[in-house]
């Protein structure tokens, strides 16, 4: 049944002060709203809980993209959109840009933020598999300061994170990459635009004499957060890139994801799926 | 509880003031408070595109985009799109000509799609024109006739 919508409280603050301030009152009672392309969806469908929203929309502090020497600053309302037009980041992060051209449609890709996709926390989200291959920083803000964290060390159980209620994401830093290295993502959903992932694989490795001197892998669906799989990882790394190391590598990721069944896959096809992902990265960097 | 406010925008180019409860579809306010009908609902969720306006010069769904967030911007809906009373816009030309149109409820938002789509990408390749009208779904055409539609729109 859709809601009731006057019993939902959206106010605009003119800053980012001036939001923070808000969300620092009553613990809880306020909680951001960006592009709205999940939270909508959850009120149309009246399954929206929370009542009281602070519109971030137009806070001009949380927009933009910045690049530095060493990092690339994306503003937490950076969109998808945004995200594909922009030539650094296409031409550094293409699994980042190649998320955001498959997620939604167009229409969803001009109102969807970066930074909704992190703190909507669905493990099925196809933006975080990138950011934790590319080994992706947050930065949160409160009325009381700013800190980062890595957003590997952020989903901390499902629709579970390491913030506050005071805390807003204000930006996603991600580290520049001096050297060539290779990157993988696929997304295997029922069609191409709209879908969301059955598996999202991201992928980055360096390989050097025969050897993989430099592997991240994450996986979206396949556990209850976006999942950076640091043991296979640590089985690849260093070692001679082989038919050997590949099977140890799909039986160590087996190990490692915790895939379930759901009204969009199986946990077979979801494990099965991963592991034929991780083979074909593996097999491309060997070839 | 929340009280109404008032939403100041510019919708097909006239100044419009708006009295709404802040989390109001602006799907709703178009279609109930400015009897913009033309403006479809499908799925209510962002899935279909029926309801797709645009919104500062980019595609929006506008079921998924509360009255409070249009404060100070300027909206085109499907009645916008026609250059004046007598002429259509060659897009609506196009999918009159080429059977674009069966129902009607995806049509708005396929021609808003494509009009956003050639006004950014003149002459977009096949795959553009697919890409562009991917979040937009039609139950009775079968696609091909509006994929016809939009590339004999291209060639005018």
């Amino acid at each position: 049944m859709r809601a009731y919508v006057p019993a939902y409280q959206l106010i605009s603050p003119a800053s980012l002060a001036e939001a923070l301030d808000v969300l620092s009152q009553d613990h809880g009672v306020w909680k951001p709203f960006a592009g709205g392309t999940d939270l909508m969806v959850l009120l149309e469908a009246g399954k929206l809980p929370h009542r009281n929203y602070v519109n971030i929309w137009n806070l001009k502090e949380l927009r933009g993209i910045e690049v530095a020497e060493d990092h690339i600053t994306l503003g937490a309302l950076t969109t998808y959109t945004e995200i594909q037009e922009h030539p650094i980041l296409r031409e550094e992060f293409p699994m980042l840009c190649q998320a955001a051209r498959e997620t939604g449609g167009i229409a969803i890709q001009n109102r969807g933020t970066l930074g909704g996709n992190i703190i909507n926390a669905s493990p099925a989200a196809d933006s975080p598999p990138a950011l934790l291959a590319y080994d992706a920083e947050l930065e949160l803000i409160s009325k009381s300061g700013a800190r980062r964290i890595p957003y590997s060390k952020f989903h901390t159980g499902y629709k579970q994170m390491d913030m506050r209620p005071e805390e807003l994401l204000r930006a996603i830093r991600l580290p520049r990459v001096k050297q060539p290295i290779s990157h993988y993502y696929r997304k295997v959903g029922t069609r191409k635009a709209q879908a969301i992932s059955k598996v999202c694989f991201a992928g980055v490795a360096k390989v050097d004499d025969g050897r993989l001197s430099h592997i991240r892998i994450a996986l979206g669906s396949v556990a209850p957060i976006p999942l950076r799989c640091r043991q296979t990882e640590a089985a690849l790394l260093n070692q001679k890139l082989d038919e050997r190391l590949i099977k140890m590598g799909i039986d160590s990721l087996a190990a490692e994801i915790s895939p379930i069944d759901d009204i969009r896959s199986s946990r077979d096809y979801r494990l099965r799926v991963s592991q034929n992902l991780l083979q074909d990265f593996l097999q491309h960097l060997a070839s | 509880m929340s009280g109404r406010v008032e939403i100041n925008c510019i919708v097909n180019e006239q100044r419009r003031t708006i009295h709404a409860y802040p989390m109001e579809r602006l799907l709703d306010v178009l279609r109930t408070q400015l009897q913009l009908t033309g403006t479809k609902e499908g799925c209510g969720e962002g899935e279909c595109g029926a309801c797709t306006v645009i919104i500062d010069g980019r595609i929006v769904n506008s079921c998924l985009v509360p009255i409070a967030q249009v404060e100070g911007t300027s909206i085109k809906t499907i009645e916008g799109i026609a250059p004046s009373e007598t002429q259509l816009h060659h897009v609506q030309q196009a999918f009159i000509e080429h059977g674009g149109a069966q129902c009607g409820i995806c049509t708005p938002g396929m021609i808003v799609a494509a009009v956003d789509l050639l006004e950014k990408n003149p002459h977009p390749s096949e795959a553009e024109i697919r890409n562009g009208l991917a979040g937009n779904l039609c139950r009775c055409t079968g696609y091909m006739k509006i994929f016809e539609s939009v590339v004999r729109a291209c060639e005018r």
